[in-house]
């Protein structure tokens, strides 16, 4: 559930969850009840047009700044490509919890800091005009190595994590070409066979 | 000698090579594939190399600069090493840092200017969507399907067309700096074999680092972060550069030339890459990177590795550091939240004391070719001046240790190697000068050895 809270607006866990299906217990059988149909994306506030037999990608996410997709199911989708679909699906919600998660701790750990150090140094957070008073880039620079290493445990792990999905998913990529290339080529054979 | 050469020349593969950076004839030729490419590529780069940087670097300023500025709708990679990045080295990815806005007036040292800088990092980064940055046809849904018409431009900016032009110059530097006769095909197939290479190496990078590619202003308008392209083709043309392009290395130059192709391009995308994120070490790989294609084009010359070769290397690898280390230092944030581990972010008094040292260092490389009979002593006189300016602002960046002396190290840098690499060309010892040097000091010995050569 943690996926859907970090995409746009909450209560959107019904319409997610046949997004990233395999992701929650919940899911059920969504994507497959709707096969040939194209799923939900009402959590994202775009529904591709009806006879687009692609998948859509759309504008980056405010948190995250990763790029939705929303997949197309094909009616005749065979097993392979639904574990292409579904492990895409998988990397998107993870990478999309991961770097949601992570941008939001660093926005608050930077105004912590911020504040902490105009604290000590007896200024407030906005100057005379109003303005949000910053620190110059020398002073962040405290901030920006205390952040990297505190997270660089976490993003070695998200690393392992993010290879190893990425050439799972490349391959899988590649076998699906494959097959639906012999398909298509054993459909023209029979066509001529025919004729 | 002509005999150590090793250039197997292949035919009329020169006269059909089509270089795109200088030919600007090829608008009048109704070739389908040209023109889709003109089409997709209007900006492509001018043969004036000064401008180009100029060129590439204004742009990539305009699109960072404050995300205010209407976003180019071309993603232009800016490669923080790009230009020493030669070809297949793995340097070429090199990140682009992202530079600060060229239209901010150099005096930079106000706490206001700073002041604003941040609040405009500040306003960018809490802008939840910053509408006025992207463009419009950026905020909507995309159906990822893909046009012909778009491909050259998409794989060209998957290649990092740009960086691998640089590269394939400095490529260049090391053939014309060899001390053999200058063959034309055997230029052109190491030029082309290195280009390919390095076209290679970039589209390997840019798929291993998707998610950390969207997450940097500099680098999220690349075809992988927004969908242009899938992750299985940009393999696939990967593997159809690389593979030719070694090949055409290996089997049309020389084999040194290939297997140090062959090496950059892992250097760079298994060693490089994932270092990155893992210790301040991949700065030093990176350089190395960039120091092989020189190298590569020695070889590619003479056959062998000597000492002319190990020395251009050695200076492009030094150039690396003032150049990076300095570009690195306005993108701390980035790297930070990225995950990058910099020097800039983890080990600034380093950094600066690396860029430093470095700099310093190009003073005695120049100084050691003439020694190399490379070049005439008049090399480290005339290049003087220069490397002198180059460490001045190195001295400066590793005192101040801000951005302004970062940015002017760093602009700097850009226009010290190829004037460098100018100089050298131009005070290149003449081989033949050389030969008769050594017929005179050999007599008889050397009509001996003359006869006996074919």
């Amino acid at each position: 559930m943690a996926a859907a809270r970090t995409l746009r607006g909450g209560g959107c866990c019904r319409h997610c969850r046949l997004l990233f299906s395999s992701s929650f217990s919940s899911a059920g059988g969504g994507p497959t009840a709707q096969r040939g149909e194209r799923q939900e994306s009402a959590g994202l506030g775009f529904s591709p047009p009806a006879h687009s037999r692609n998948d859509w990608i759309g504008p980056p996410d405010k948190h995250s700044n990763l790029r939705p997709v929303i997949f197309y199911v094909p009616p005749e989708e065979s097993p392979l490509e639904r574990r292409l679909r579904e492990a895409r699906q998988e990397a998107q919600a993870s990478d999309q919890h991961f770097w949601a998660q992570h941008n939001r701790t660093f926005r608050q750990e930077k105004e912590e800091f911020i504040y902490s150090r105009l604290k000590a140094k007896g200024l407030e957070m906005r100057d005379e005009t109003g303005q949000k008073a910053t620190l110059n880039a020398e002073e962040m620079a405290d901030f920006y190595k205390d952040f990297l290493s505190k997270n660089f445990r976490k993003h070695m792990q998200y690393n392992r994590d993010w290879y190893k999905r990425n050439f799972t998913i490349t391959f899988l990529m590649g076998q699906v070409a494959l097959a639906r290339a012999l398909r298509r080529l054993r459909w023209k054979k029979k066509n001529v066979g025919n004729q | 000698m002509s005999a150590a050469r090793r250039c197997s020349p292949p035919r009329a593969l020169a006269g059909l090579f089509v270089w795109h950076l200088k030919n600007t004839g090829i608008r009048q030729i109704p070739c389908r594939f040209v023109h889709l490419w003109r089409v997709a590529n209007d900006r492509l780069v001018t043969f004036q190399y000064f401008t180009f940087l100029k060129r590439m670097y204004v742009m990539q300023y305009n699109k960072d600069l404050s995300q205010r500025a209407k976003p180019k709708s071309d993603s232009v990679a800016f490669p923080f090493r790009e230009l020493q990045q030669l070809d297949q080295d793995k340097k070429i990815i090199h990140e682009i840092r992202r530079i600060s806005p060229v239209h901010q007036p150099l005096s930079e040292t106000s706490s206001r200017k700073e002041l604003r800088e941040m609040k405009s990092a500040a306003e960018t980064e809490d802008s939840v969507t910053p509408v006025r940055a992207e463009s419009k046809e950026d905020r909507q849904w995309k159906e990822m399907k893909l046009r012909l018409d778009d491909l050259p431009g998409i794989l060209a900016r998957l290649s990092k067309i740009k960086l691998t032009a640089l590269v394939v110059s400095t490529t260049s530097a090391g053939f014309a700096m060899a001390p053999v006769p200058f063959d034309l095909t055997c230029f052109l197939l190491a030029s082309l074999g290195t280009g390919l290479a390095s076209c290679a190496a970039n589209s390997i990078n840019q798929f291993f680092e998707v998610p950390f590619d969207s997450n940097m202003n500099r680098t999220k308008t690349r075809p992988l972060v927004r969908g242009q392209i899938s992750p299985l083709l940009a393999v696939c043309f990967a593997a159809s550069c690389g593979v030719p392009g070694i090949a055409l290395l290996t089997l049309g130059v020389n084999p040194l030339t290939g297997a140090l192709g062959a090496f950059n391009i892992f250097l760079y995308t298994c060693c490089y890459t994932p270092m990155k994120r893992m210790s301040i070490a991949n700065t030093w790989v990176g350089a190395v990177v960039g120091a092989i294609p020189p190298v590569m084009g020695w070889t590619a010359a003479t056959g062998s590795l000597d000492a002319g070769a190990l020395l251009l290397g050695g200076i492009l690898y030094s150039w690396q550091f003032p150049h990076f280390n300095a570009l690195s230092w306005g993108l701390r944030e980035d790297y930070s939240r990225g995950g990058y581990c910099m020097m800039s972010v983890t080990h600034p008094g380093l950094c600066r004391r690396v860029a430093l040292r470095h700099c310093l260092a190009l003073i005695g490389l120049s100084t050691v070719a003439p020694v190399l009979d490379i070049t005439t002593w008049t090399f480290p006189i005339i290049s003087l001046p220069i490397n002198l300016y180059i460490s001045y602002l190195g001295f400066r960046f590793y005192r101040d240790a801000d951005r302004s002396s970062s940015r002017k190290l760093f602009f700097c840098s850009l226009w010290h190697l190829p004037m460098l690499l100018l100089v050298m060309f131009t005070c290149k010892k003449s081989f033949l000068e050389k030969e008769d040097k050594g017929d005179l000091l050999g007599g008889n010995h050397g009509r001996a050895m003359e006869i006996r050569l074919p």
